[in-house]
């Protein structure tokens, strides 16, 4: 009866695994920023989730599971060890409301879609996956969690981060670097 | 609460976080407060550019080949995955036969023949290493560049403020009927557009609205003397969308 279980896992899998290929790759571009180095992680995240399919327990959430497998593939990786550093207390961090102004608004209003991916090319790998897991990917808060194996409340602080970290990019990259990040 | 404190939730307000009841007392906050308003007016807008910045990368066809290949060791290799690229003849038989399950009739017949061929001409396009023979963004060089190559001429929209990308054309036969073969992208999606004279028989298909054969949704209407066909695996809404813009220019 073993080969049937098989058959029905592979064939689950693809059903499950086939609509987040384009999606996959671009988180692994992203992350590495780099497109041969994308492209075999992606490559190694399909071979690593089809092995372990069978570990994967129905009725878990598999976006966030094979997610997962793409950024621990990436983070054993060479570009993944160098470009991931620690948040320093950001467990703590208090949600406070970012600084906001008229002509803040305008700026990011006007801040062109390569200047928003030149902002977030040049955030920290951190803040970079959890704005694309949250505004791209639209994954909840739950889902991010466990993709990145973060407390919630550590999504929350983190994602608050980000945001600011990227609205001071644009704004410095607006006003021709008189801000600071 | 103060407008301070409704401030720190705004963001989860806008990812769909909180609490229902949360949520609606924000909600009547956000509706008495214009200040909020504005901050949270602002947040919409810095999401909305980077959920459009961030689709930013496309997948290589070598790279959908491979991961394909190494899907297709897998057991359950007859359902597919990524069949529009692998299967292509087991693909047309599957519209065909599929195509002939849904409609009946000697026209019903007509028509799932030339949506399985429009179907294929699609399919075989998205998979060509060059889908297209003009590559350009730019209608103005894509629409002069059939001239002399089809018997006919056409307007395309100007897409520049819609979500929707021309990346180029070919000339394609429908029923020995020579045509136009536009290709726009919509996210990650490919559409194919096709534009033939209609001739009655050839580009026959009696009713026009979107058709449902397995993942393709097909909108498809005649106008001066034309007839346009939108093929694609985008929802059918977004096809339609297409098509107005299409309709419009002609």
């Amino acid at each position: 009866m073993k080969v049937p279980e098989q058959r029905a896992c592979a064939a689950s899998f693809e059903e499950l695994a086939r609509p987040l290929f384009d999606q996959l790759y671009n988180f692994a571009r992203w992350l590495t920023q780099n497109t041969p180095e994308a492209e075999d992680l992606v490559q190694e995240t399909y071979t690593k989730a089809l092995r372990g399919f069978s570990s994967f327990q129905e009725g878990s959430n598999f976006r966030a599971w094979i997610y997962r497998i793409l950024r621990n593939s990436f983070l054993s990786s060479r570009t993944g060890l160098k470009t991931m550093i620690r948040l320093d207390g950001e467990a703590d961090e208090t949600l406070l409301p970012a600084e906001s102004t008229t002509p803040e608004s305008a700026l990011i209003e006007r801040a062109a879609r390569e200047t928003v991916q030149q902002a977030l090319t040049d955030l920290p790998v951190p803040f970079r996956e959890i704005l694309l897991l949250c505004e791209v990917e639209e994954m909840s808060y739950q889902d991010i969690a466990e993709t990145l194996a973060i407390p919630m409340g550590t999504v929350m602080s983190r994602l608050f981060r980000a945001r600011k970290a990227l609205r001071n990019l644009l704004l410095k990259n607006a006003s021709g670097g008189q801000h600071g990040v | 609460m103060a407008c301070e404190q409704w401030r720190g939730r705004l963001d989860a307000y806008l990812d769909g976080e909180l609490g229902v009841t949360e949520d609606h007392a924000l909600g009547a906050h956000l509706r008495g407060c214009p200040a909020c308003a504005g901050e949270l007016l602002e947040r919409v807008q810095l999401k909305r550019s980077v959920k459009a910045a961030g689709r930013r990368y496309a997948a290589s066809a070598e790279l959908r080949s491979r991961v394909a290949k190494s899907i297709a060791a897998s057991p359950r290799r007859e359902s597919g995955w990524f069949w529009r690229i692998l299967a292509l003849p087991a693909l047309s038989l599957l519209i065909l036969s599929i195509a002939v399950n849904v409609y009946t009739g000697r026209e019903g017949a007509r028509r799932q023949r030339v949506y399985s061929e429009l179907a294929d001409l699609h399919v075989a396009a998205v998979a060509s290493a060059t889908p297209v023979d003009v590559v350009s963004t730019d209608r103005h060089t894509v629409k002069p560049w059939f001239q002399g190559k089809i018997p006919f001429s056409f307007n395309l929209p100007e897409l520049r403020d819609t979500e929707f990308t021309l990346l180029g054309g070919r000339v394609t036969y429908l029923g020995q009927t020579p045509g136009a073969h536009l290709m726009y992208q919509l996210r990650k999606h490919e559409i194919s557009v096709f534009i033939f004279q209609d001739r009655g028989e050839a580009t026959a298909s009696p009713s026009s609205g979107p058709v449902h054969a397995l993942s393709f949704n097909l909108e498809n209407w005649t106008q001066h003397g034309l007839r346009f066909f939108v093929v694609g695996d985008v929802a059918a809404e977004d096809i339609q969308a297409l098509s107005k813009h299409l309709r419009d220019a002609g």
